[in-house]
């Protein structure tokens, strides 16, 4: 019998779907990501998402900092010397012709710095139609998002079914069952799925709403605490549920003005990834790898794959997520065995004496 | 990778930009200020961190490193090399679980609820009336507890009964909640008879339910028994059952730790509660408990390897190395002097109470520690990683 904890599966068949259509997902192709935050920004008003912080958060261009209950899309900016990545890359990011300056012979001044990370986005590494010369300097940007995975921790442990698996075989929240117990966070193998808390949606703090009540001089009104209605409860990604109920994109795919974020069946993403690899591999972009694709991997494959151009742990992925609930059959027989223990000491407790 | 110190002087420019007049420009740049303040610190902190890549400890975005660290850069200076590995900025790859002090103190108290019940129903069985009592009362008062901290724990504690909804054996939360609510009435009705026996002067109408009580007490506790070491034991599998690299790599053992812990607890409140002439298998239960956890803490620490090591950091050590020297305390008095005085079987009761609330509080947070080091979760996977794509070839 097949190990429904673990291993490649169909989910929503599985699920108890009858008719299901084909599995739905996406492909975040990093190769053609510009970083444009299009993709947040959609899901955030799609969503209805409120505000989480408003911070510098001193890492490139992210000042999201990571998925999160706002945050279901996160764009993560990488700016990488070529002298730390890894040897096996025979041709680095060449010069699209562009004013671009290399950051060895540059003088370290800040705002020379700031310009050429600028620049050298347009040279990223893709673009093998490109002129001559070498850069030792390239951006990677990737937008990454709840995987949907085959086999997913969250759901396997939520307590109440609020997680469920739609007939999408994607993985949802039901914000009107969740009791916030928390139990999903931690199970995630990606650190994606969080409890909304309420300083996320504070309307007294330094955040957005406020700037803009007392632009509009609505501060001399009491401030009312708006309660957002799913403080306390966990939150993530839907993969547009409605949307595509409604037989539309998700938003953030719809967004996307590069095509990075490509949606559709899980199977044919999966040969395009395939495809597009070995595209990059023949462009001499070595380092293309896909991540999520593999239906053989510790999750059972994502819904949501990636195609990277370094390793995982680079982008904040985990290198080589394995759902929990694998070893929960053995967790819950060490539970059994330590029980009988308890019972036999304590029996063994009252044998002897009467002191 | 920018420089942390050049980065503030880049951010620093754009609240001087005109984007407003007036008033409204005065609360877009106190705000703005605000927010600078907030990134000058996250930044400082950043700064810190670059501190610790120098030290061979942190791999950032881009930078690379492998291994245990043997080959890393920290290797002349530290004795032991420090994993060097890469991470996005440092940041946690999987989230800590957002639960506060009360998930600890609701493991403590169902341990405490567990071995009370053993203790009641042995007592019960061996004609030890006092034993029986605490045992039976103590059962009540941890369960309560137990589930009075759990349901506060819940983002929404008024859907608490939704835990109810379904029944699923994927979810040792789920699984709980239904062997909580099994136990929690059986043990609930044992402890009731005790209340009922202890309130001689029961006006006439009651007397007939008091003694229909009575006569359940006996079966209700026995049935609490059996349930109570599943209360003990499933804990373990909740925390286990995570990303969390410390809580999910000691999956082995943690049952056999946490059963101890309970054992030595339920053990400590016998020793303070009952006579000591009664208390004799409270505090055997308490001795076995606490060489349990000795022995078995061995173990899981070889077994796990590097995820062992947030258990001896910070907070997660400071409460584990209490819990130890409590322990010990306990032991030693309960061994010496726990059957000669009463003062010394309350002393070294109390410590074993103690000792087991810090255990819990202490492996708590070493996976709470564990999830917020992005290197518990990256090492020891891309070993794994390593290790499988090279025997691929
Ligand atoms: S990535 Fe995390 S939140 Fe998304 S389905 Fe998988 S386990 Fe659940
Ligand atoms: S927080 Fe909500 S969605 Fe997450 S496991 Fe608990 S009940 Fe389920």
């Amino acid at each position: 019998m097949s190990n429904r904890l673990f291993g490649p599966l169909d989910p929503a068949p599985d699920a108890g779907w009858q008719d299901a259509p084909a599995r739905k997902g996406f492909l975040t192709d990093t190769s053609i990501c510009i970083g444009c935050k299009a993709c947040e920004v959609a899901c955030k008003e799609w969503n209805a998402i409120p505000e989480d912080g408003l911070s510098l958060l001193g890492s490139s261009y992210d000042n999201t900092g990571s998925l999160g209950a706002s945050t279901w899309r996160h764009v993560a900016f990488i700016e990488q010397p070529m002298a730390s990545t890894r040897a096996t890359r025979p041709s680095v990011p060449v010069d699209l012709g562009m004013p671009s300056v290399g950051l060895r012979d540059a003088p370290q001044d800040p705002t020379s710095e700031q310009a050429t990370s600028a620049q050298a986005t347009d040279a990223q590494a893709t673009d093998a139609q490109a002129t001559t010369g070498k850069a030792d300097f390239r951006w990677l940007m990737s937008s990454d998002v709840c995987k949907h995975c085959t086999h997913a921790a969250c759901l396997d442990v939520c307590p109440t079914g609020s997680l469920f698996r739609t007939e999408f075989g994607t993985v949802v929240v039901q914000d009107d069952i969740c009791n916030g117990c928390g139990y999903c966070v931690p199970a995630c193998p990606f650190g994606v799925i969080e409890r909304r808390t309420d300083d996320a949606a504070r309307v007294d703090g330094s955040g957005l709403r406020t700037i803009v009540n007392k632009v509009k001089r609505v501060d001399k009104v009491p401030e009312k605490r708006v309660r957002d209605k799913n403080v306390g409860i966990a939150q993530k990604c839907t993969l547009c549920y409605d949307r595509l109920s409604a037989g539309n994109t998700p938003a953030c795919a719809q967004a996307c003005p590069t095509q990075s974020i490509q949606f559709g069946d899980v199977d044919e993403l999966r040969e395009r990834a395939q495809v597009r690899m070995e595209q990059l591999h023949a462009q001499g972009v070595p380092e293309a790898r896909l991540y999520g694709a593999d239906p053989g991997d510790g999750i059972g494959g994502a819904g949501a794959m990636f195609l990277l151009l370094d390793e995982p742990e680079v982008y904040g992925l985990p290198p080589d997520p394995v759902v929990t609930t694998k070893d929960l059959a053995a967790m819950w027989r060490k539970a059994g065995l330590a029980a009988l223990a308890m019972l036999g000491g304590a029996a063994v407790s009252f044998l002897g004496g009467r002191s | 990778m920018s420089n942390p110190g050049e980065a503030e002087t880049t951010y620093g420019r754009w609240p001087d930009d005109d984007r407003g007049r007036g008033r409204r420009r005065r609360d877009v740049q106190a705000a703005a200020a605000r927010g600078l303040r907030r990134g000058r610190e996250q930044l400082n902190e950043l700064a810190e961190r670059a501190d610790r890549v120098d030290r061979g400890g942190y791999g950032f975005a881009g930078r690379q490193g492998r291994g245990r660290g043997d080959k890393g850069e920290g290797g002349e200076r530290a004795v032991v090399p420090e994993a060097t590995f890469t991470s996005y900025y440092g940041r946690p790859v999987v989230k800590a679980s957002p639960w506060k002090a009360d998930i600890p103190a609701y493991f403590f108290f169902g341990g405490v609820a567990a071995g009370s019940s053993l203790l009641g129903a042995g007592a019960d069985l061996t004609d030890r009336p006092a034993l029986r009592r605490v045992g039976r009362l103590g059962a009540l008062a941890g369960i309560s507890l137990s589930m009075g901290v759990l349901i506060h724990d819940l983002g929404r504690p008024s859907r608490f009964l939704n835990m109810q909804r379904v029944m699923k054996p994927t979810s040792p939360m789920s699984v709980g909640t239904w062997i909580l609510s099994l136990y929690g009435p059986l043990a609930g009705l044992a402890a009731v008879s005790e209340l009922v026996e202890l309130s001689r002067y029961l006006p006439r109408a009651l007397r007939g339910p008091a003694r229909l009580l009575a006569s359940a007490a006996r079966p209700a506790g026995l049935a609490a028994a059996l349930t109570a070491p599943a209360v003990a034991s499933y804990t373990a599998v909740l925390l286990s059952d995570t990303a969390t690299p410390t809580w999910h790599d000691a999956y082995p053992h943690l049952p056999f730790f946490f059963v101890g812990s309970a054992a030595a607890a339920a053990g400590g409140l016998a020793m303070i509660a009952a006579p000591v002439g009664e208390a004799g298998p409270g505090r055997r239960m308490g001795i076995g408990g606490v060489l349990a956890e000795f022995v078995v803490d061995q173990r899981m620490e070889a077994a796990m390897g590097l995820t062992a090591e947030p258990l001896h950091d910070g907070k997660a050590g400071l409460y584990l190395r209490i819990a130890k020297t409590l322990n010990v305390i306990g032991l030693a008095g309960a061994v010496l002097l726990g059957r000669r005085s009463r003062t010394a079987s309350v002393i070294s009761g109390s410590a074993l109470l103690a000792g087991s609330a810090c255990t819990r509080f202490g492996i708590f947070e070493a996976g709470q520690q564990s999830a917020r080091d992005p290197k518990y979760t990256v090492v020891p996977q891309r070993e794994r990683l390593d290790a499988r794509e090279g025997t691929k070839g």
